[in-house]
């Protein structure tokens, strides 16, 4: 996973780059809540972007670090996501209650 | 292997969650031999996830224990049994139900039962209190040979004994080269 803070608009960018199961969900809300801890930021992205694998484990990671970041006041969006992850988010009924652009909808570059 | 099945396998590991990857990749390299699509094969990658996830955080809740998978194929069908000798489930019923999870400490969806039963034909789950959990799930393989018939009898070959070899086709063996180098690499 790579995590970007943008200070200039207090975004934290999230881009996961593996495969996300219990085992990796668990590393990556480690690590992002201490980041979300240290920047309290105004918006948090989560970019899927290439990412092929997600099982149930990803929805409880998303869903948590939504409850936190909205209890510190801060937005929060899903993108990029493809097909078979916007079906899991759908079923659970994440797509209700996170902004989710998936991969059809305009492209979000992030530029370093 | 016991005549009633074409083909058979067998995997025991210890019940870390590290393992998850290993075993979903190992069952869709094994189900590879029945030609899926990859949208068949990411179905079964993911079912299998939820399923050893389960045994390891519910059935073992994290302690030390075997989960054990045992692939069958007959015809185009594929049999997965995903089974642990943990704590068992009190009541099946209620844990199958979409977003009941029994740890939402842990940020459990309660999603895997539902996922498993929509992305696989059938799922069966067998559970004794202090004696483990057995999941039983079945999927049927698309045969693309059925509608690509000119195509698949180019990809055939014959060996000096007169079998037909079937070889794996580029883009699953370049998805399973990629699935083992994330393994390793991670």
């Amino acid at each position: 996973m790579i995590i970007d803070y943008k200070k200039e608009t207090k975004t934290l960018i999230l881009r996961v780059t593996e495969e996300i199961d219990q085992h990796t969900a668990d590393r990556i809300r480690r690590k992002l809540d201490s980041e979300i801890e240290i920047y309290t930021p105004k918006k948090v992205v989560f970019d899927f972007n290439g990412i092929e694998f997600m099982d149930s484990s990803g929805i409880g990671m998303v869903l948590g670090r939504y409850k936190l970041v909205r209890m510190l006041g801060g937005e929060f969006e899903i993108i990029n996501v493809n097909k078979r992850l916007k079906r899991i988010f759908d079923m659970s009924g994440v797509s209700r209650i996170i902004n989710i652009k998936d991969e059809e909808s305009e492209k979000n570059e992030w530029v370093i | 292997m016991n005549g009633l099945y074409d083909n058979e396998m067998k995997l025991e590991f210890t019940s870390k969650t590290s393992n998850e990857a290993f075993a979903r990749v190992a069952v869709a390299a094994f189900v590879s031999q029945l030609d899926p699509t990859i949208d068949e094969l990411s179905d079964i990658k993911t079912a299998v996830s939820e399923a050893v996830t389960n045994s390891i955080i519910h059935g073992y809740n994290d302690e030390e224990g075997t989960v054990k998978v045992v692939c069958k194929i007959f015809l185009d069908t594929v049999q997965i049994e995903i089974s642990d000798n943990g704590k068992g489930i009190e009541d099946v019923e209620m844990a199958m139900r979409p977003l009941y999870t029994s740890k939402p400490d842990l940020e459990r969806s309660g999603m895997g039962f539902t996922i498993m039963e929509s992305f696989m034909d059938e799922v069966k789950v067998e559970s004794a209190i202090g004696f483990g959990t057995k999941v039983l799930m079945k999927k049927k393989i698309s045969q693309k040979s059925d509608e690509l018939t000119e195509e698949r009898s180019s990809e055939e070959h014959i060996n000096n004994e007169g079998e037909n070899l079937k070889y794996i086709d580029d883009t699953t063996e370049e998805k399973i080269k990629k699935d083992i180098k994330n393994i390793l690499g991670a």
